[in-house]
């Protein structure tokens, strides 16, 4: 019988990601409710050290996978990896993050081990035993909760932001095991070639704590400015409405919206965006909502915590120099 | 190059998801069901790169008779045949399902190359694409935004946006690339270009014309089980922010972000 609780833990050129916390603290709730072991497992190259700190938010055991081949991320060859492991382990439920990294490798691993698998979780529940899943459809115009039949382990990812993280407790101590790493070259077909970097050098929407995002209201690329000096101030990232990105004032990677990115920040600050169906969809998970626009009756007034209506123009300025007062 | 491009139809963005009776379905009437947005990336890529190289553009659409909406759609964009998968067998299946029958359909054809979407504005699971090539046992590259084949066919590099940065992924031929938007413009169908697609091969396939056991799909054979189906949880409208001038409501937001969202 299938048992234990895993959590994938993710890490980009040796550093642990803010979702890889998220993913084992949780895990740990998940094995209390099931009475059951959590094991955070960590695949790259020269990543050992990164091990005890998992053990401070949560993990039982951590295995280890160390190999040059395992950095950077490849579908290929961290598929293969964790599909031995769980087939040698058979762990109940295994979790990792809703990220690029996450949802790209929990989909290919999931067919390889012929399981069903729920993407982009906002919350996980143990019921009579049963471990189950919550997660938004329809970019969150409803939410499914979902079970998982006769089908070991029950893989789910979950959503970046949304899942508390436990405090750090030094004094505990995971058993850390060093995984074999079999791998034939033939199984690696995929590699990466080369990482462009992005040059804003801010925070990427879905990982973001604060997002400030600017619509049909910005009036042209140019005025964009303002709202990157507010989110410089107060370590935000930019996002757009799909009317602003069809536009073409901005990339599409800072789409927000049902086919954009779906983000879930504690606050999120709407400048000029009316508030598209779509686009609600897209940022309704926020925690704090604030929205800035000159249209009373703009929709997006329905959905936030904290409206202003007068013209972005001049409230946006004005509270980058207020909010200085707070940092 | 032979390029062969899954497709799925979704309800339009505008629609307003309501929740059936039954609770663990939605209510389909009045709805306006499009080519899924990311698949639409796929058909235009594969076209363009038809264009280039030559080839053939086979679109391959699974789910009851409207798809053959979403099909002609694709053939009136220049593909050149389409497939539809359909059996009411097939009702209810989930992705690992949806993706084996749509493999013992591609299995056989000759390809180079296949898109998908990067996932399904419906379910928003985003498993099928990845569970094809794994079935195909061939690579696939998740979330394309730009496609490079090389001068000898035999490769392909795509870039591959992550958090803060673009990876570029070279892979052999065949492959399997998920579209993510960025990666084109998708054109319109023309009027010649639709009534071409009307003469254009679009074959039927039931499971059994696939070779494959029926019992093996539909709600019975799902794996990830709907318990239930909620309305998103209620947000209500909050505070308008009094204030003479933009100054003043800007202080008092700033204020309120700090002492009672606890934000800033």
């Amino acid at each position: 019988m299938a048992q234990g609780v895993w959590a994938i833990a993710e890490q980009r050129d040796g550093e642990l990601r803010k979702v890889t916390y998220e993913v084992v603290s949780e895990g740990r709730r998940i094995a209390d409710a099931l009475g059951q072991e959590l094991t955070a497992v960590l695949l790259g190259s020269n990543i050992k050290d990164k091990a005890t700190e998992l053990g401070h938010y949560g993990a039982d055991k951590v295995i280890v996978a160390d190999d040059p081949r395992l950095d950077p991320y490849t579908t290929d060859a961290y598929t293969a990896v964790i599909a031995q492991l769980v087939e040698a382990n058979e762990p109940a439920v295994l979790l990792m993050g809703a990220s690029a990294q996450g949802k790209d490798l929990s989909a290919r691993l999931s067919a390889r081990l012929g399981v069903a698998m729920a993407q982009d979780c906002t919350a996980f529940q143990v019921e009579d035993g049963n471990f189950v899943a919550i997660r938004p459809i329809y970019a969150g115009k409803a939410y499914a909760k979902v079970a998982f039949d006769n089908s070991w382990p029950n893989m789910a990812t979950a959503r970046p932001n949304v899942m508390a993280v436990n405090e750090p407790d030094t004094s505990k101590t995971a058993e850390i095991i060093d995984a074999n790493v079999d791998l034939s070259d033939d199984a690696l077909k995929t590699k990466v070639v080369e990482v462009i970097k992005d040059e804003s050098g801010r925070i990427e929407l879905t990982e973001a704590d604060k997002i400030v995002s600017g619509g049909r209201g910005m009036k042209g690329p140019e005025n964009y400015k303002i709202l990157e000096e507010l989110a410089d101030l107060i370590g935000a990232a930019v996002g757009a409405s799909r009317a602003a990105v069809d536009a073409g004032w901005r990339p599409h990677t800072d789409q927000v919206g049902q086919t954009g990115k779906v983000v879930s920040p504690n606050l999120y600050i709407a400048c000029g965006i009316s508030g598209a169906i779509q686009h609600l969809a897209g940022m309704g998970t926020s925690k704090v909502i604030v929205a800035i626009n000159k249209d009373p009756d703009a929709p997006i007034f329905q959905k936030a915590d904290y409206g202003v209506v007068a013209d972005l123009f001049d409230v946006v300025p004005a509270l980058a120099e207020e909010v200085k007062k707070y940092l | 190059m032979n390029i062969i491009v899954c497709l799925k139809q979704v309800p339009d963005t505008e629609t307003q998801i309501k929740i059936a009776p039954d609770g663990k379905s939605i209510v389909e009437d009045d709805i306006k069901w499009i080519m899924n947005p990311y698949d639409e990336f796929g058909v235009e890529e594969a076209l363009r790169i038809k264009e280039k190289f030559g080839g053939e553009v086979t679109v391959v659409g699974l789910g009851p008779k409207r798809v053959t909406e979403a099909i002609r759609t694709a053939l009136a964009m220049g593909a050149d045949k389409g497939i539809l998968i359909t059996d009411d067998a097939l009702e209810g299946s989930d992705s690992l399902a949806t993706a084996k029958a749509l493999t013992a359909a591609i299995k056989d054809l000759d390809y180079d190359i296949i898109f998908t979407g990067q996932r399904g504005i419906d379910d928003d699971l985003g498993l099928v694409g990845a569970s094809v090539a794994e079935f195909l046992g061939i690579p696939h590259i998740a979330l394309g935004i730009k496609v490079e084949i090389a001068d000898d066919q035999s490769s392909v590099k795509v870039h591959r946006p992550v958090e803060g940065q673009t990876l570029v992924i070279e892979s052999p031929l065949p492959v399997l690339i998920t579209a993510q938007k960025g990666l084109n413009e998708p054109r319109y169908a023309s009027l010649p270009g639709i009534m071409k697609a009307k003469k254009k091969p679009l074959e039927e396939k039931s499971l059994a014309d696939l070779g494959v056991d029926a019992s093996e799909f539909g709600e019975a054979a799902r794996k990830l089980k709907i318990i239930e189906l909620t309305p998103p949880p209620e947000r209500k409208a909050g505070k308008i922010i009094e204030g003479e001038t933009p100054q003043e409501k800007a202080a008092e937001l700033a204020k309120l972000l700090h002492e009672e969202a606890k934000v800033l």
